[in-house]
């Protein structure tokens, strides 16, 4: 999901820049107004597991890889922009150290993974946990409130996890597929991404779908199970 | 130290890094290729039958001092493996490095509870 140099025509990865830079600003200012000196650790190893988790490609048997990329699991840890910035860290130093998504690019991806992929994830996320606790009010004064992580928190952070990376992935194959509309030589063909939508959508989103939507689900629910029994105090709810 | 709160947790980190060769070594042995639309010019021109004018010229604007998390002449089998491990020990320590940086900032006179 990581777009490299080229694939985007000027118009597409000069308007993700527009439109993330803005965000970069807002959740900068989100940041400052919440985090507290004792939470920066957390907000580095978000950073660094995001970055460390895209390393997992995962095989389609003869076909392409894709992998995890911990958005919602982050913003669940540590608040959605928080998240925003820690995936944009790591997005960043992809792109300028290993060449995985391009410079011009970088726009584009962390709009997509780094933003779209969070605040989706996490919204999915609240709302499925804030019906838990509105279909538990009833038993809640028996004593079971607020036990962190409940099975329905487990079930909504599955759920985010999965929309967000399928948002993300859809995002990513509507900028791919629009290059040929946007961009083509004087030959007619086009001077971008060659693929049309008709291709990249089925091609990013099937495995998506089928099988990156549920690594993204199942890593997020693990490590919140890890955290749950190793560092409880971290999971607000 | 605020950091031994996490101990556990950076431990999980430097695990995930020293497992991360498993994310070179399952494609290949499933004959996975890279992600779907992360192709080198080179690769676009056998998909495509040719290379878009546009796309070669953007692609050569930057390069990668550790391109694709791989070492010069370290491509292959057990050497690339391990420079995929160091490339996620370098990766990993520039974005802990750079997160402590903007949140030391960030988080500036915000209390410490």
């Amino acid at each position: 999901m990581h777009i490299p140099d080229g694939y985007l025509g000027p118009i597409t990865y000069g308007s993700l820049w527009a439109a993330v830079i803005p965000i970069w600003i807002y959740a900068s200012k989100k940041v400052k107004e919440i985090l507290k000196a004792s939470q920066v650790p957390l907000l580095a190893l978000s950073a660094a597991f995001s970055f460390v988790i895209m390393m997992f490609n995962v095989p389609l048997p003869g076909g392409t890889t894709g992998h995890a990329t911990g958005a919602t699991l982050i913003a669940i840890l540590i608040g959605p922009w928080p998240a925003v910035i820690a995936l944009s860290i790591a997005l960043i130093v992809q792109a300028l150290i290993f060449g995985d998504g391009g410079i011009t690019a970088i726009g584009a991806n962390c709009f997509n993974m780094g933003f779209a992929g969070v605040l989706v994830g996490y919204g999915i996320y609240k709302l499925i946990s804030n019906f838990s606790r509105y279909s538990s009010g009833q038993i809640s004064n028996a004593g079971t409130r607020n036990s962190p992580l409940s099975t329905c928190h487990l079930i909504g952070a599955g759920i985010g996890a999965y929309a967000g990376i399928n948002l993300a992935a859809f995002l990513t194959a509507v900028e791919l597929g629009i290059q040929p509309l946007l961009h083509t030589g004087a030959d007619g063909r086009p001077l971008y991404s060659p693929f049309p939508l008709s291709i990249t959508i089925p091609a990013i989103m099937l495995e998506h779908i089928f099988i990156f939507g549920i690594v993204e689900a199942v890593v997020t629910v693990t490590v919140l199970l890890y955290i749950k029994k190793s560092h409880p105090e971290l999971i607000r709810g | 130290m605020a950091n031994s709160k996490f101990g556990k947790l950076w431990i999980g980190i430097a695990i995930l890094i020293i497992l991360s060769p498993v994310g070179l070594i399952l494609p290949e042995l499933l004959k996975a290729g890279g992600a779907w639309g992360e192709w080198g010019a080179d690769e676009i021109e056998k998909i495509a039958g040719y290379i878009p004018h546009g796309l070669k010229k953007l692609s050569e604007l930057w390069k990668a001092p550790i391109p694709d998390y791989a070492f010069s002449g370290w491509d292959k089998g057990v050497k690339s493996y391990i420079g995929y491990i160091f490339s996620g020990i370098i990766g990993a320590a520039l974005v802990i490095g750079v997160s402590m940086l903007i949140g030391k900032i960030f988080a500036g006179k915000n209390g410490n509870s």
